[in-house]
């Protein structure tokens, strides 16, 4: 378990700039000069990259936003109809500083389940976040000022954005085996093995479903060894439930792991965002729920969760929230929702068949099983960076460095184009 | 493995019973875990006692924000709520601008909207034409590409980001904020690592500028700090420099290199002049110097809930910029990774457009005339009343707030008595007013002022 500490702040030496009266600020020096160039985002850059490609072949598997099957970006139908009642609407006021309540707690129901006995005793503390980034960042923020000596257990691999969250929160980070190379699976023995010798009382971060960039989820009879070992060495686990109901096509299947944990006992915490599964990106909205002992811890720990909020933003934004709540809260929209969701979900394992399919007719010497046992968006290749900078550089292909494909990206148009060029690259592995 | 008709589902303290059974085995104290095994409870086991947040506090409401949750409880049918500061109609209801209307309805309707995130850095044009609004569309800093800026989340979150940039790659800690200030200022600044520290600047026995006090205090901080200065519309007491002021100010801190923060949440809505309300920010951009400037839509606009707002820092020259910019990627993108996409298209939509644009001005030359009319009858309703005091400043401050000069024990009677809302200071929005609350308002004022004397 490698330890990564924190990032170490750049201190600049600035020379004086020249002193004078009146306009003598045109002859001062930058105090920014010494500011170096940022390196950029691995995944964001990908498509900036792809963009910026003029070939007619070029493929984007990068950056995980849902596509359809010509390729193109999509609004939800139930978005869209929320969209048509919201606008024109009375106010745009300010939400209060923990957000939007009707959000809130139709966010907790999907998460907890309909008819939680969480939610109907009150103990959850929840805020509307800025989708899954924030409320992870709230999280780590949280946890630095009330917990100020945890840090956090993170899988490898993980989102890259994770490490960088819990290291601007100054939370430091170990990291726990999840993933198998050989298999492509889950390392289940590795896993065991690092929360086994944690220090008690550790914070654990899981993918809640559709792991992200692996697409590798334990199964349901190994969450229950998970929660059952957390409970020995009592763990705190915080979930990362970025695709529920984008990876199986059934929210409330996608939450097993959250309902194990819970039915054992868990107070876990729970970072929720609907940036893919309702089409919502750019609209940042999500939510940060911690169950706690009763009512009244959930109503201190929410109010401290908005201490940290308003400083950053003050209160979250109020057009993804609205969406979200005339959504979930209408039954005819809410099933629209759902169909929809299903159908992207469909439509992914859809992909993973045929390119699986593809590769196989190809002959490929090696095994591609795990693209059809990998859930979700992101099927983890296999592939090294240098097979992946061949996939860019001779086939057009885009996708990040660590051989994660987003499935998202791929089409009935280009499925068997991208089969034969990872056939290309990986035929003499 | 439950024992499910012993689940009374009606009552909380049933439903727990139900839980822990489920997990009991009869005669001893073991768990049971979903799969059916037995777990040792040790005594500091996490189920139902034993959270590892269990010394988490309540945290104190928030003053202002107080002030709305005090005001909605009371049903005084007199009630009037002067605390926070959104605008109001003269109906007491708020409003969303028709061009945001307009521009809403548009975007709907547009299928080349963007409908995945944006970049890290918000949406481009929104960006530009955030910079121009400012620094004017002539501005020499804007066409020699010396400008970064990037969409953040409001006032709020433009203050965070730059704050936070500034903690990591300046090489002065310390920023100095004007006594009084908007509440949120000193926490923002804190959890960004930077040291906060004051400079004086209003005046009680004037009610106006303390600006020998201003200028000794910015001659005495050190070279290189932070200067925290409201472009406009000072919150929370109204009260701007003039002009001249203005340029003795920057005088002053360019001779002693202070970096100059500007927070500008009110531009347009201060004068009803978006070029008037932008001098003191184009003054220091003018002279060729850098500065940070954290704009907000949030009043000017109507777009409160959207939270939608720009960071804009002005350097020295475009190389310096581009690495600035690719900085501040690195605040945001695990802070929220993106900013949200619905309020920077409607004004992106707005700005662009020349028509809606001049509607724009118009409407907003309407708030600002509204707010400025208030203020005159506050002023002469007092005036009839004979109330003891000076109460000149009312029409001198400027912009969504009046400090009154009001004492603690005189808000609180106020109150009590006349369900007066505002915050404990004294500042009260005047955006909250109207024709009918303001004899109430003034009666108020008169009956708090003559008990005290």
């Amino acid at each position: 378990m490698a330890a990564i500490g924190r990032g170490i702040l750049r201190r600049g030496i600035v020379g004086l700039p020249a002193v004078g009266s009146g306009s003598a600020a045109r002859s001062m020096a930058s105090w920014f000069g010494h500011v170096e160039p940022a390196a950029k985002d691995p995944i964001l850059g990908v498509t900036e990259a792809f963009l910026a490609d003029p070939s007619p072949e070029k493929v984007n598997v990068g950056v995980g936003a849902y596509r359809d099957d010509n390729g193109k970006p999509v609004v939800l139908e139930c978005v869209r109809e929320a969209e048509r009642r919201i606008a024109g609407r009375l106010n745009m006021e300010y939400l209060p500083m923990g957000g939007s309540i009707k959000m809130i707690e139709e966010s907790l129901k999907l998460a907890y389940g309909d008819d939680s006995e969480f939610i109907k005793d009150k103990r959850i503390a929840a805020v509307q976040a800025l989708s899954g980034t924030g409320a992870c960042r709230l999280f780590a923020d949280f946890q630095k000022r009330f917990l100020p000596d945890s840090q956090i257990y993170i899988p490898i691999p993980t989102w890259s954005n994770h490490h960088n969250i819990w290291r601007d929160a100054n939370v430091p980070q170990r990291t726990f085996r999840y993933y198998h190379p050989d298999t492509k699976g889950l390392d289940f023995a590795s896993m065991m093995d690092d929360i086994k010798n944690a220090p008690n009382g550790s914070f654990f971060l899981l993918h809640a479903c559709a792991h992200n960039p692996t697409g590798v989820d334990p199964s349901e009879e190994q969450w229950r060894e998970i929660s059952y070992q957390f409970k020995v060495k009592k763990h705190f686990p915080f979930f990362d439930m970025a695709y529920q109901g984008f990876a199986s096509g059934d929210p409330e299947k996608d939450a097993k792991a959250i309902r194990i944990f819970l039915e054992d006992g868990h107070q876990i915490g729970c970072a929720q965002s609907y940036a893919k599964n309702m089409g919502l990106y750019g609209q940042r909205a999500g939510c940060l729920s911690i169950l706690c002992e009763d009512e009244l811890q959930a109503v201190a720990v929410k109010s401290q969760l908005q201490q940290i909020a308003r400083p950053m933003y003050s209160n979250p934004p109020v057009h993804g929230a609205l969406v979200v709540s005339t959504i979930l809260g209408d039954p005819e929209l809410k099933s629209l929702w759902l169909k929809e969701v299903k159908s992207m979900a469909d439509r992914i394992i859809g992909m993973r068949n045929a390119l699986r399919e593809n590769l196989e007719k190809l002959g490929s010497p090696l095994s591609w099983e795990h693209i059809t046992n990998q859930i979700g968006m992101f099927c983890y290749s296999g592939m090294t960076p240098e097979q992946v900078d061949r996939l860019t550089n001779e086939f057009h292909i885009y996708m990040t460095r660590n051989g994660r494909i987003s499935m998202a990206g791929v089409t009935t148009g280009n499925v068997g184009y991208l089969a034969n060029a990872i056939h290309e690259v990986t035929k003499s592995s | 493995m439950g024992i499910e008709n012993a689940r009374d589902q009606s009552s909380s303290p049933g439903r727990r019973l139900a839980t822990l059974a489920r997990h009991l085995s009869v005669g001893d104290t073991s768990l049971i875990s979903s799969r059916g095994e037995a777990i040792d409870t040790a005594p500091t086991a996490g189920f139902h006692g034993g959270s590892v947040f269990a010394n988490v506090a309540q945290a104190p409401e928030d003053p202002i924000l107080g002030v709305t949750v005090a005001y909605n409880k009371d049903p005084s049918p007199m009630k009037v709520n002067l605390g926070v500061g959104a605008y109001r109609t003269e109906e007491g209801k708020p409003l969303v601008l028709n061009v945001v209307k307009k521009a809403e309805k548009m975007l709907l309707n547009n299928p080349s909207r963007v409908k995945e995130y944006l970049p890290i850095t918000g949406l481009a044009d929104f960006n530009k034409l955030s910079a121009k609004l400012i620094f004017g569309a002539d501005s020499r800093a804007i066409q020699e590409n010396r400008v970064a800026t990037v969409q953040c989340l409001s006032g709020t979150g433009s203050l965070r980001v730059g704050a936070e940039f500034l903690a990591r790659h300046y090489n002065e800690r310390a920023i100095f904020i004007p006594q009084p200030t908007w509440g949120n200022h000193p926490k923002v600044f804190t959890l960004a690592g930077l040291s906060v520290k004051t400079y004086r600047y209003y005046d009680p026995k004037t009610r106006g500028l303390n600006f020998q006090g201003l200028l000794e205090d910015l001659n005495m901080a050190p070279s290189g700090a932070i200067v925290l200065l409201h472009a406009c519309a000072h919150n929370p007491t109204g009260v701007d420099p003039t002009l001249d002021q203005w340029e003795q100010i920057r005088r002053l801190m360019r001779s002693k290199s202070l970096l100059p923060f500007f927070d500008s949440a009110y531009q347009g809505f201060a004068s009803g002049n978006l070029d008037a309300d932008a001098q003191s920010v184009r003054m220091f951009v003018a002279d060729g110097g850098e500065c940070l400037m954290a704009q907000s839509y949030a009043k000017n606009m109507g777009l409160y809930g959207e939270r939608v707002g720009a960071l804009s820092i002005v350097c020295e020259s475009a190389d310096v910029a581009v690495k600035v910019e690719s900085q501040l990627k690195l605040v945001i993108r695990p802070m929220y990774s993106n900013p949200p996409i619905h309020g920077a298209s409607i004004v992106a939509t707005i700005l662009k457009d020349r028509e809606m644009y001049h509607e724009w001005t118009i409407e907003l030359k309407a708030m600002a005339n509204r707010i400025i009319s208030m203020r005159q009858q506050l002023f002469n309703a007092l005036s009839a009343r004979g109330t003891p005091g000076d109460w000149s400043h009312i029409i001198k401050q400027i912009g969504m707030f009046t400090f009154t000069g009001l004492n603690k024990e005189q808000v609180s009677f106020m109150t009590r008595e006349y369900h007066i809302y505002m915050t404990s200071d004294g500042r009260i929005s005047m955006a909250g007013l109207n024709t009918k609350t303001i004899p109430h308002l003034a009666d108020a004022i008169h009956a708090a002022v003559n008990r005290t004397k």
